[in-house]
């Protein structure tokens, strides 16, 4: 007997306190959007566990301009950035907890796996959603994304497409001839990284580039040592990397180590290699990537960004901060042109934001952007090459 | 030729799994408990040096000797609060609780020092032995070194001293080794001080290798430490050495000649096969279990 | 024909050797009741709505786990696994029978059928080497194949179209004309429809606890304890062990299949990286948690932790780091021999009440 009162006891008070702790925020919610007029803006990364750093870029940079555009006057933000660790299942929940919460704008997520899963609820629950970060087609595409034409047709993307990058990065090089020999080091458990590998092997195949080597890691992975070696033995003198940059910093060390040193070319998931604390610039020069950001460009804007972030948060910007920053200054150029108020529902600000963004040209600090219906954006891709630790132009 | 290149590029990824197994599988060996919260210790090693040198500019060595004291430090809380009260209880709880520490541990980095990647100083001259087309760098030879000469003590100290000796009574037999008179709490508590001490020289070793310092740092180290002490014989000080190195091998040779993309399942496979053969690891011991 | 008594009722649902039954069947029906009512009143907030269904899922797969860990005694590191291809096989075939199978019932028990079948079949076969080990090298061999599982799977391309199945191994060397993409790869399997909901879920648990107590009381169940407590005095008893230990982990695995397949169906897309080494740990603790052999205690410790995070959301940055703390606490707390003793001598109160009342 004494393990079913325990037990009853136990599932009784669980009830009771997600019951009334879940009725009860709603509650409390609701009456806070009648009485602050600041319009919601929900989002969701991993801020904590193994990408912990990316969601945190875009947690911190989406609240500095939150910031900065409350200080302003006028329209009035509040962010709201749910931990999902990056794990789809998470994101939904945080989507959940958002929704719970009167979410009436969205960054989506962070990651590319966590907003496939969510973008259908988007959908389902008309809310506009702009990914600073998640560059799968799959984002905004429906289906196996084959279709451009299907699309969920209010969430759009910040970032390029992985098949954009993977297609640029093909046609920069040959275009430049940077490398006769062409290795390839991607991680294949991620799909960022395999889908821009795929387009840059199908635009290289087109284009007739010499591919010489193609060697894989998983994200675990700290030792390059073996495909570093096969790309030299198969006599590479580019070595194409989309990746992100915590792998990049290793493969840049070893083949340091080992004197190989082939024309590194990276895609933006390379962004952010220079702002590491105690990084040696020194191995990083002549690495060609592929950015729409820079954080040492004399541009005011960026200037004003990298000062601000840097003072507040203690470190440099990468691509992921930049994005997010965009992301919430396009949707207050919408909101401002769009007359959108925070009284207004989530369903009616997702129609006046999407025929809003659709006729913008947004100048922010990754450069110029326009979006298609389809949610992808138009931008142009920007090779920088690093030279004494920072990026300049190539020519 | 190539072959002897891959060869040694695999001794060296051996041998910093080795010294981290060397650390796990002298905690097994004397507490028969598989601290999941090792690799963290060696992540929060890893900040230390980081910023003794960085930060405040302190020569390597004193830095290695301050990180060592600070984990040895940190070992000691760790088992008095989470593991000591956990004495009686299920080897599944210690488990568990385990678990819980290493989610502390990395989230307290993460609050503290965030999440962005730091990259750790050069402590070891990049430069290498040449042999003809083949080179070693200095590096591996010292993590080679530095394992010899930590399985060299670690063997002396548990058989020579006297607390070694209870420590090998308290690893056969708790309840005797306490009939004994020896203080099989106390002895526990140094296995965990040593072994989070061994955790800091790993951090240093494995930091150099592989430069970067993140708080989710120790989770790769511990599952690939985890493997190697099994490999090896978990609980036997050589075994490790010897799984570790093995290990390495294995994942470089198979990414080198089969697939980059299935070498864990290759390594994992290999695995598999060994223990079937040699149910209790390359260098672990038969022990006979009685009614 | 016995008469119907009350008293004989109750006597026959609380003895010692059905109240654990009586209990945990109870708590299921008793949540699904609970959570019916708040759906239907409206109060069930679209976070709790969308947890529904997983943690259900993870009852079940906890549910199969301790019947490994707990009655077993075997300590299995890969349930992630056989979670895993039960996911990805029920999934393509959900998605493969899409147009052929009109009925979404009949569809759902097709994908959960296979899903727990082929994960059986996996379980069997690596219950071969898993079982002739112990301790810490069995672990050590089911997160092996926790680790070759994932790493397949991630360089797996499967799809079909009008012109048939097509399947490549690491590179995707096909494209389809029109069709769908099953497994794609580390994307894993996206643009699915929802075919699960709380009901479908509840059900399994019920079926998964009838699989269980049925086990665990028959003769196999006996010889099963048997041989964890004693593995030497069992075979000379006569007791097979090791088939018994077999029966036992592919029963598992079948249940952790069937438990993937529902989580599959309950998702728009399913990615290769969940199903790692740190879900099996996260199951792991559920079960140990929720006690090692105890069915009831499972179903409260996995619905307490799975809503934990989700509970402790509000605390923001300190959310992981107070998962951590209470996750020490609770195995502090519950092995700790004066609060242990207190809250015996708490509960013995109702014991001698409830005698008394008898």
């Amino acid at each position: 007997m004494k393990k079913l009162f325990t037990i009853l006891i136990v599932v009784m008070c669980m009830f009771s306190m997600t019951a009334c702790s879940s009725s009860g925020n709603s509650n409390n919610n609701n009456n806070q959007a009648n009485d602050v007029q600041a319009i919601k803006i929900g989002g969701s990364g991993p801020t904590s566990g193994d990408y912990a750093e990316y969601g945190n870029a875009v947690k911190n940079a989406a609240q500095l301009a939150v910031d900065e555009i409350n200080a302003l006057g006028g329209v009035q933000f509040v962010l709201n950035f749910q931990d999902d660790q990056g794990d789809p299942d998470q994101a939904e929940t945080a989507f959940g907890t958002l929704m719970d919460w009167g979410m009436q704008l969205s960054l989506s997520t962070t990651t590319s796996g966590a907003g496939i899963r969510v973008s259908p609820l988007y959908e389902e629950n008309k809310i506009f959603a702009m990914t600073p970060s998640g560059s799968n087609p799959l984002l905004t595409l429906k289906g196996d994304g084959n279709n451009e034409n299907d699309y969920y047709g209010n969430i759009f993307q910040m970032c390029f497409t992985d098949p954009n990058q993977g297609i640029a990065s093909a046609d920069y090089i040959s275009m430049n001839n940077l490398g006769s020999s062409i290795a390839i080091i991607y991680e294949n458990d991620i799909d960022y990284s395999v889908s821009v590998y795929n387009k840059f092997m199908e635009q290289a195949k087109n284009l007739g580039l010499n591919v010489v080597y193609e060697g894989t890691f998983v994200d675990a992975d700290t030792d390059f040592s073996v495909q570093l070696t096969a790309a030299q033995q198969a006599g590479a003198d580019l070595v194409f990397l989309p990746i992100y940059y915590k792998h990049a910093t290793y493969i840049l060390n070893q083949a340091n180590t080992m004197n190989y040193a082939p024309i590194f070319f990276g895609v933006d998931g390379m962004d952010g290699i220079l702002g590491q604390d105690g990084f040696d610039s020194s191995i990083a020069e002549g690495v060609y990537l592929l950015t729409p950001f820079s954080a040492t460009s004399p541009d005011s804007n960026v200037q004003h960004f990298v000062s601000e972030y840097q003072s507040k948060f203690g470190s440099t910007p990468n691509q992921f901060a930049a994005d997010a920053y965009d992301v919430v200054y396009a949707m207050y150029e919408c909101v401002k042109a769009g007359n959108i108020t925070a009284d207004m529902s989530a369903q009616d600000i997702c129609d006046a934001m999407v025929n809003q963004i659709l006729s913008l040209t947004f100048t922010g600090v990754t450069g110029e952007s326009k979006w298609q219906a389809n949610g992808q954006v138009t931008k142009v891709p920007m090779a920088v090459v690093i030279h004494d630790g920072a990026y300049t132009d190539p020519q | 030729m190539l072959f002897l290149t891959y060869l040694i590029n695999g001794i060296s990824l051996g041998s910093v799994y080795a010294i981290i197994a060397l650390g796990y599988t002298m905690v097994y060996g004397i507490a028969k408990m598989l601290n999941f919260a090792h690799g963290d210790v060696i992540m929060i090693g890893a900040y230390i040096i980081f910023f003794m040198i960085y930060k405040f500019n302190l020569p390597i060595l004193l830095s290695i000797i301050i990180s060592i004291l600070i984990c040895l430090l940190l070992g000691i809380i760790i088992e008095r609060l989470a593991y000591k009260p956990l004495r009686k209880a299920s080897s599944l709880s210690v488990l568990i609780t385990a678990i819980g520490v290493s989610y502390l541990l990395q989230n307290l980095a993460q609050l503290f020092w965030t999440s962005s990647n730091k990259i750790f100083p050069n402590i070891i001259s990049n430069g290498s032995f040449s042999f003809g087309s083949i080179s070693i760098s200095y590096l591996t030879i010292i993590t080679i070194l530095v394992c010899l000469l930590i399985m060299l003590v670690l063997t002396l100290f548990v058989n020579k001293t006297k607390i070694g000796m209870a420590m090998r009574a308290v690893s056969e037999d708790k309840d005797a080794a306490r009939l004994m008179g020896i203080n099989v709490d106390r002895t526990i508590s140094i296995t965990f001080a040593i072994g989070s001490g061994l955790a800091a020289i790993a951090s240093a070793l494995f930091c150099a290798a592989y430069p970067a310092v993140y708080p989710t740092l120790g989770s790769m180290p511990g599952i690939k430490a985890f493997t190697a002490a099994v490999f090896g014989g978990i609980g036997s000080i050589p075994g490790a050495l010897v799984g570790g190195i093995m290990l390495g091998i294995i994942e470089t040779l198979s990414k080198a000649y089969i697939s980059t993309q299935l070498s864990d399942a290759i390594v994992f496979a290999i695995l598999i096969i060994v223990l079937l053969i040699k149910p209790t690891g390359l260098l672990g011991r038969k022990v006979n279990e009685k009614v | 024909m016995k008469k119907f008594s009350m008293k004989k009722l109750f006597s026959f649902l609380f003895n010692r050797k059905h109240s654990n039954m009586t209990i945990s069947y109870g708590i299921v029906v008793l949540m699904y009741l609970i959570i019916e009512v708040l759906i239907k009143t409206n109060n069930l907030s679209y976070l709790l709505t969308s947890l529904l269904v997983p943690t259900c899922c993870y009852i079940i797969v906890a549910l199969a786990l301790n019947l490994v860990v707990g009655f077993s005694g075997d300590l299995s590191l890969g349930h992630a696994a056989f979670m895993g291809i039960g996911a990805f096989v029920g999934s393509a075939i959900s998605n493969y029978v899409y147009s052929l199978v009109p009925n979404i019932a009949l569809r759902v028990i097709v994908a959960i059928l296979a899903g727990s079948i082929i994960s059986g079949i996996f379980g069997y076969l690596i219950s071969i080497p898993v079982l002739k080990l112990s301790g810490d090298y069995l672990a050590i061999v089911t997160l092996a194949f926790c680790q070759i599982v994932k790493s397949l799977l991630n360089n797996i391309y499967l799809g079909f179209d009008d012109s048939g199945i097509h399947f490549s191994f690491i590179n995707q060397n096909f494209t389809l004309d029109g069709g769908k993409m099953l497994i794609n790869g580390p994307v894993g399997s996206t643009g699915n429809t929802k075919f699960s909901n709380f009901t479908v879920a509840i059900i399994m648990v019920l079926f998964t606890l009838f699989i269980v107590f049925n086990l665990i009381n028959s003769k196999y169940g006996r010889a099963i304890k048997a041989s964890r407590d004693n593995k030497i005095a069992a075979s000379s008893i006569g007791i097979d062990v090791i088939k018994a230990k077999t029966l036992c982990f592919v029963v598992s695995s079948i249940l952790a299949g069937g438990a993937g397949a529902l989580y599959a169906l309950n998702y728009t897309t399913l990615s290769v990286a969940k199903f790692d080494f740190n879900l099996s740990i996260m199951i792991l603790v559920y079960v140990v948690l929720g006690g090692l052999g105890n069915i009831p205690g499972t179903i409260v410790a996995t619905t307490i932790l799975v809503l934990l995070p989700e509970l402790l959301r509000s605390l923001s940055d300190y959310r992981m780091i107070a998962y951590a703390l209470v996750l020490i606490m609770i195995m502090l707390i519950s092995n700790n021999e004066t609060i242990k003793n207190s809250f015996n001598s708490l509960i013995g109160i109702f014991k001698r009440k409830d005698q008394n009342n008898a």
